[in-house]
């Protein structure tokens, strides 16, 4: 009885503190490609901002567009398709346009094999049994995984070695753990410190998929929040641009794309 | 059913209930010695299993996953003993996926069978060893008998709850057809690629199974779930 008293005490104590923060606070829901960079950008941004709270989800982009319909609480939804927040936006969910901010690239990559010096047509060897991409049906970098497989002339043929992750960073973390020998994810991820120390990568050309275009909005929850636009406004900023071209990505009005 | 579902969803709902019998049948296998020591012993090590035993009631399925992930993988311990025992890494195949279930699912077995063989109490198995029992004659002939109602409740709750498997399966499973896309994962592609059409249908089996095991175990065995109610 005692202990459960501590424990509701401790309960209305943690739910008055969390009640007197800070008013300004804003979530984004991001895919899950951003994961690195989108985390420096907001190092970034907060720097300038320190009084206020930014929480970021990381996520397939069909996963955030399904819980936004659904009335989800996040102020900004950074795509890795820009197809999810133009379809949002056309079903009146967005607050203002649909921003494009940057193209992503996909890569072959292995943490056991130095996949710089192998192409696609090297998946058929033997020794290669798993190969890990985003699960084709929802998440962009698996449909674009798909693409670049079939211009390879290679998808049906590799059906058995395939494993699919739930998003884009499932299917690195199936490829860092070993599980699968390699991977065709986010050439964004395979920039991340951690896993750049692990091998290299192949760049796979861009002409062998559709351009893995992404965009972000403001959300109507997010459109009365002045934090929502300003951080927005940031993704324009020079520091914001250079994290982005850091971690591979093509901006928007750049021709450095290669 | 055929009408309803298209045909990777029969085959997700095939290989789930395939995946659930080899669960079920292994861990009656595996199960029963250990609940019967549990009921049975005196020893200090029984509070220890007991709690091993009960973990995956209150591991987070992602705490699970990721143990298994990495032991499983090819540089994990359990991985190195199956290369050498030339089975091959078990991740995203379906034998991963049973060992994983066996974890996810034990206390669901174990619990209700402790429970049965402990409110047999010692009275019979003392009266079959003066008659002359083996303690292994009495096992089978006196113990078994009596707990077959634990017996029954413990393969229902192991099978449903292997049934309703998600998160293990989705860290480990790797989503392949027939593999490792069981029905619950099948559920949630359709809700992530937008087709709510055949995610309503799905889950609409999904309901109607999971209700009916729940009643069977509640209107016909009323007096079963409340010897188990502390799982």
């Amino acid at each position: 009885m005692g202990l459960l008293r501590t424990f509701l005490v401790l309960l209305v104590c943690f739910g008055c503190a969390v009640s007197s923060a800070h008013a300004e606070k804003i979530t984004i829901a991001a895919a899950a490609d951003l994961k690195y960079a989108m985390d420096e950008i907001i190092a970034g941004f907060r720097k300038g901002q320190p009084a206020h709270e930014i929480d970021v989800v990381y996520g397939s982009s069909g996963k955030f567009h399904t819980q936004i319909r659904q009335g989800a609480p996040y102020d900004l939804f950074f795509s890795a398709d820009i197809s999810f927040p133009r379809e949002l936006a056309r079903q009146g969910l967005a607050a203002g346009e649909v921003r494009p901010y940057a193209v992503g690239r996909i890569v072959l990559w292995s943490s056991s094999m130095d996949a710089a010096k192998m192409t696609l047509a090297d998946l058929v060897d033997p020794k290669v049994t798993k190969i890990a991409i985003a699960n084709p049906k929802h998440a962009p970098y698996g449909k674009r995984a798909e693409e670049a497989l079939r211009s390879a002339g290679l998808w049906d043929r590799l059906q058995s070695k395939l494993v699919f992750g739930e998003n884009i960073s499932q299917a690195a973390q199936y490829v860092q753990s070993g599980n699968a020998q390699v991977g065709l994810i986010a050439l964004a991820l395979v920039r991340n410190p951690e896993l750049s120390k692990r091998g290299g990568y192949y760049l796979i050309p861009e002409n062998m998929h559709n351009p893995l275009e992404q965009g972000f909005i403001i959300t109507r929850p997010g459109a009365g929040k002045p934090l929502a636009g300003s951080f927005a406004d940031f993704m324009d900023s020079k520091q914001a641009r250079s994290i982005m071209t850091k971690y591979g990505f093509a901006l928007p009005g750049d021709k450095t794309g290669k | 059913m055929t009408m309803i579902l298209a045909d990777a969803d029969i085959q997700s709902i095939w290989l789930t209930v395939r995946l659930a019998s080899v669960v079920t049948v292994a861990l009656l296998i595996l199960g029963t010695p250990i609940a019967w020591w549990l009921a049975r012993t005196r020893s200090r090590l029984k509070g220890v299993l007991g709690a091993v035993v009960a973990l995956p009631l209150v591991l987070p399925p992602s705490v699970l996953g990721f143990y298994l992930l990495l032991a499983m993988g090819p540089d994990g311990p359990v991985g190195q003993l199956t290369r050498v025992l030339g089975i091959g890494a078990l991740p995203f195949t379906f034998r991963g996926l049973v060992v994983a279930s066996i974890f996810y699912s034990l206390p669901f077995m174990v619990q209700p069978l402790q429970n049965a063989f402990e409110s047999i109490g010692e009275r019979p198995l003392e009266v079959a060893a003066t008659l002359g029992a083996s303690p292994l004659d009495a096992f089978f002939t006196v113990a078994l008998p009596l707990a077959r109602p634990g017996f029954l409740t413990a393969s229902i709750l192991t099978f449903a709850h292997t049934v309703g498997e998600f998160g293990v399966v989705l860290m480990i499973g790797g989503n392949i057809p027939g593999v490792s896309r069981v029905a619950s994962v099948q559920i949630y592609d359709h809700v992530e690629a937008l087709e709510y059409a055949q995610a309503h249908r799905m889950a609409a089996v999904m309901l109607i199974f999971s209700f009916i095991v729940l009643l069977a175990l509640y209107v016909w065995r009323p007096g079963t779930m409340k010897t188990t109610r502390k799982d």
